[in-house]
């Protein structure tokens, strides 16, 4: 099983459309900052780009069935750091989400995102059959839902939802039967419904969860407070216009009144400055990167590997839903990144690593 | 059972090739939801910036852009000689940042020890102003100090949440000098905001009494207005346009500061009022009301309380007595009287009566002041009307409106303005009242009595006036019958002037009887007489109470008398005439209170005219005073009471009740 795939085998279309979406990134960081006390971000950022490379590379050298075979051990530390985190982790806004790492901050959730990427993959492969039974959906459900309740319990809402995406597309392809999948679609439906319920929401969110639902229904009766940062997101991309205000331009951007502009919200500093065509553009570069990564699924040599790609395709499009939808005000503030776009060191290498697997998956493609 | 799964995947490193058929079918399905999920995502876009792009656009703007209204500077008030009475001050507000309530809150003790502010206070401040939103400062000290600037300034580091603005506010003579002319002003009302037509915005500092709301349209002018840049936190990143304010224009009054220093010298601190006009003009040269106020405390932000206390004070000085006091004119009425008398001949002008000190009318006994005075004879004896004025007897007039009835005597009240407001220029004038058989049957649905009439026709009884009305009234008749609208602005126009045909023997005779009680032995002003100048006059000592009443409850303050005196120069159409109010206790009469004051401003009025005529004031008087300069208010005059008669005094006819 061991080989040395070549460089001609990395998928060099994956990686240019990856480079367009980060050149972009870093050009808003600047804009965003280079007036403010923040200003030189787009440096770190680029810091951040270089160990991704690094860590991919490494990650597309193991051959993934290697990583695949240290499912339970990497499952085990991943339930143990998210442990240690919620006991040991420093606090930051109110969230203790972070242990400190040779002198750097990270979040323990985004390793975990990876770990249960390969647990799923590895998981789904084992069920061989082409029917996913209501046991194999169960046992696939707790696997899931043990870092799930941790993660929510730090709190982070944003990352546990990221989770299950990866499940439902996992479950999807290992044959998920229609009937459970109308029945996860009910169960959510009533989970969804739950949380804009207040008299349900009050027992299972956090206050600043219920604000941020609040706020999200009905932004203009809080217009200074927290459903300011929706209605200030809405009027940054509405003023773009399509042709956008122009680089460094962006009066929303510039000025401040984009909460994080730099970061969660980068796409609304994006649409202002750049307006609808510099969207079609943004857009359209993540949905070749999710496209490219289907078609690297299709390829793939085994389930396995099928099941590793598809896991960070869920993974990206679910974040890239989430963030944009948010950007418009379509969602309430979940704090999720945009990948590859937002500044932010853990989700940076969190996409660069899923990224290495998979061209883990496709330099593999035709060993064997 | 996930674990031994996972387990047996460790230890035995089963094959991945056994099964490698890829759900192709359900991969294509994702395909198409991503597709599917861009497309919707690009639709939200397309409604934001395509469809609805220009309100989000507006919005930016509105965000982006801030108008900060620059305050015109309100106009000044110049005197007759341009002096200056009421100008403005730059001064500096401090503002409490609150952005960052955190911040606030950590520097609260140290900013309300360097402001000398109590943290109570600015707790209930942040308290009242939570609903307001976060950019907007609030103002903790309207009123900043040296000190407190350089305490500012020197923490701007460590104590960031301090600000200053700089505001013009206006500034007056000291010591409430010609207060009530001048008014004050404040912000503006809920009322004053809706009445304008969007002219004014609440916080703007507007007229609220006085000449500066008679005149707050041209003192107040047009605010300008800066655009600028703002960041989310409010600060100011740039500079779009500036349309510059329009200051208010100054106004010059007909106010002589010299003759108001005289007239608010020489009222000193009693209760009461001092007019002096130009009956030929109108003009007012001095207008005093007692008690005073200072109206620079209004300038910057009275309290609740200071504004509660002057509001409740029994004295009310926020009351301008100079056209709001309606009050019994007494004696000074008797003028009235006289000229009905003789416009009518009836009695005819010839007519004499006995006094013994009092008279019976209708049953009832009304006494003559003489009777109960403390020197001198109590009775007047036999007198024609020239004695009568000059003695101010009752007995004599009682029996003339008694002989003209009380129809005649409210035809002249009123043609002579009792009951009319006289037009002057200032806000809240009253009218007075001349009673009459339709107003008692409009406002008690009964029917006259005559011995209301008695009363009437010396001034007591329901009759009232304000101290500008009777300036206006006798300074009229000693003008042949024109009556000039008393106004405090040199320029305005259309000056009212009402004319009411008296014969010329009238005026002549009640003249010349005004002149006989300065100037002829016995007469009730004899003591107040001046040395060439035909200085003529009438006195008046208005009961509140009657005798009897007064006897019964005693003395108190309250129950002072109100004296008049209204004097007059030269005898035929005067240059300037005076009415003062003094309301002091005592049992004291208007000559004794009032009189010394009236012959105060009319000797100050000449000795400046003559100076002017050997040409010797030009300079001293466009020597603009400074306004430190103490409009020094001196201790009440002691009263001089003279071996002379003192004003009519007269029992208050009960018959109303």
């Amino acid at each position: 099983m061991k080989d040395a795939p070549g460089t001609r085998d990395y998928d060099w279309w994956l990686l240019a459309i990856l480079a367009t979406i980060c050149a972009l990134g870093v050009l808003e960081i600047y804009s965003a900052t280079h007036g403010s006390a923040l200003a030189g971000m787009q440096y770190k950022q680029l810091r951040w780009l270089a160990v991704g490379v690094v860590l991919m590379f490494i990650l597309s050298r193991i051959d993934y069935h290697l990583i695949l075979d240290q499912s339970l051990i990497l499952y085990l530390v991943c339930i143990a750091s998210l442990a240690a985190v919620l006991l040991l982790g420093n606090s930051r806004f109110g969230a203790k989400r972070w242990i400190p790492i040779m002198g750097q901050m990270f979040q323990v959730s985004e390793l975990a995102k990876l770990i249960i990427i390969i647990v799923l993959a590895r998981f789904f492969t084992e069920v061989r059959s082409d029917k996913l039974d209501l046991r194999d959906l169960i046992k696939a459900g707790l696997l899931v839902g043990v870092p799930l309740v941790l993660i929510l319990k730090q709190p982070d809402l944003g990352t546990a939802m990221v989770l299950v995406p990866l499940l439902f597309v996992g479950a999807f392809l290992a044959g998920l039967q229609w009937q459970h999948m109308a029945a996860i679609v009910l169960v959510g439906a009533l989970l969804v419904g739950a949380v804009f319920y207040p008299p349900v929401s009050k027992h299972i969110l956090k206050p600043y969860q219920r604000e941020r639902i609040t706020s999200f229904l009905h932004p203009e009766e809080d217009a200074k407070g927290s459903g300011y940062q929706l209605l200030q997101s809405k009027i940054a991309v509405g003023s773009g216009g399509f042709w956008g205000k122009g680089f460094g331009n962006g009066s929303q951007n510039q000025l401040g009144y984009i909460p994080v502009r730099y970061s969660d919200f980068i796409m609304s500093a994006w649409a202002e400055e750049q307006g609808f065509k510099g969207v079609l553009l943004a857009l359209g570069l993540y949905m070749a990167l999710l496209l490219r990564l289907v078609q690297n699924a299709q390829r793939a040599k085994d389930r396995a590997g099928m099941f590793l790609v598809m896991g960070v395709a869920a993974a990206l499009g679910f974040h890239v839903l989430v963030n944009v939808a948010m950007v418009i005000g379509a969602m309430p503030v979940t704090g999720i990144p945009l990948p590859l776009m937002s500044y932010g060191g853990s989700a940076t290498l969190f996409v660069f690593m899923a990224i290495g697997l998979v061209m883990n998956v496709r330099l593999r493609r035709f060993v064997n | 059972m996930k674990a031994r799964k996972l387990a047996r995947g460790v230890c035995v490193s089963f094959s991945f090739g056994s099964d490698n058929r890829l759900p192709q079918a359900r991969l294509a399905v994702v395909s198409y939801i991503i597709v599917g999920m861009i497309g919707v995502l690009l639709l939200g876009f397309w409604k934001l910036q395509v469809i609805d792009s220009d309100r989000y656009g507006q919005m930016a703007e509105q965000n982006r852009v801030r108008s900060i209204p620059i305050i015109a500077p309100r106009g000044r008030m110049l005197d007759r000689d341009g002096r200056v009475l009421v100008d403005n001050r730059p001064s500096f507000s401090v503002l409490l940042l609150r952005d960052d309530p955190a911040l606030v809150e950590k520097n609260l003790p140290a900013l309300a020890d360097g402001l000398g502010l109590s943290v109570d206070d600015l707790h209930d401040q942040l308290q009242n102003t939570r609903n307001l939103p976060k950019f907007q400062p609030i103002v903790i000290k309207p009123e900043a100090t040296s000190a407190d600037l350089d305490f500012i300034e020197s923490h701007r580091a460590d104590i960031p949440v301090l600000e200053m603005l700089s505001v013009s506010r206006r500034r007056y003579l000291p010591n409430g000098f010609l207060a009530h002319a001048t008014g004050y002003v404040g912000e503006a009302s809920e009322q004053q905001i809706e009445a304008s037509n969007g002219k004014l915005r609440p916080g703007d500092v507007v007229g609220k009494a006085g000449l500066e709301r008679q005149y707050n349209d041209i003192l107040m002018g047009t605010d300008g207005m800066r655009r600028v840049i703002v960041n989310s936190v409010g600060k100011e990143v740039d500079h779009l346009s500036q349309q510059d304010p329009i200051p208010g224009k100054q106004i010059q009054l007909t106010i002589d500061m010299d003759l108001q220093q005289v007239a608010e010298q020489s009222l000193g601190q009693r209760p009461g009022a001092v007019v002096a006009l130009d009956p030929r003009t109108g003009e007012v040269l001095a207008m005093v009301s007692r008690p005073t106020m200072d109206p620079n405390d209004f300038a910057v932000r009275i309290s609740k309380e200071e504004w509660k206390q002057l509001n409740d004070d029994p004295l009310r000085p926020l009351f301008n007595r100079a056209v709001q006091a309606q009050l019994a004119p007494g004696s000074v009425f008797k003028i009235v009287t006289a000229t009905a008398m003789l416009e009518d001949h009836n009695p005819p002008e010839n007519f004499e009566t006995y006094c013994p000190g009092y008279g019976t009318f209708y049953g009832r006994q009304f006494k003559c002041w003489v009777l109960s005075s403390r020197k001198g004879p109590t009775s007047h004896g036999t007198l024609n009307l020239h004695g009568a004025i000059l003695h101010s007897c009752d007995v004599f007039f009682y029996t003339a409106g008694m002989r003209l009835g009380i129809d005649r005597l409210a035809y002249y009240g009123d043609k002579l303005g009792i009951g009319h407001k006289t037009g002057i220029d200032l806000p809240s004038e009253e009218p007075g009242l001349m009673p009459s058989e339709q107003w008692v049957e409009r406002v008690f649905h009964r029917k006259w009595y005559a011995g209301e009439t008695i009363s009437v026709s010396i001034g007591q009884g329901a009759v009232t006036t304000t101290p500008v009305q009777l300036a206006r009234l006798i300074g009229g008749i000693a003008s042949g019958g024109v009556f000039k609208q008393p106004h405090l602005r040199k320029d305005l126009q259309n000056i009212g002037e009402e004319r009411f045909a008296i014969s010329e023997p009238t005026v002549e005779k009640v003249t010349d009887a005004m002149y006989g009680v300065m100037n002829e032995p016995g007469g009730t002003g004899a003591a107040l007489k001046l040395k060439d100048i035909e200085f003529s006059g009438k006195s008046g000592t208005a009961q509140v109470i009657s005798y009897d009443k007064r006897a019964q409850i005693g003395k108190q303050r309250k129950f002072d008398d109100n004296g008049w005196f209204v004097g007059y120069a030269p005898k035929r159409d005067p240059e300037i005439v005076v009415a003062a109010l003094v309301q002091e206790g005592g049992g004291l009469h208007g000559g004794d209170t009032a009189g010394p004051v009236v012959r105060d401003v009319v000797k100050a009025y000449y000795d400046k005219k003559n100076k002017k005529l050997q040409g010797q004031t030009t300079a001293d008087n466009s020597k603009p005073v400074p306004h430190n300069a103490p409009a020094a208010i001196v201790a009440p005059r002691a009263v001089i009471v003279k071996d002379e008669e003192p004003a009519g005094h007269a029992a208050l006819a009960q018959d109303q009740r």
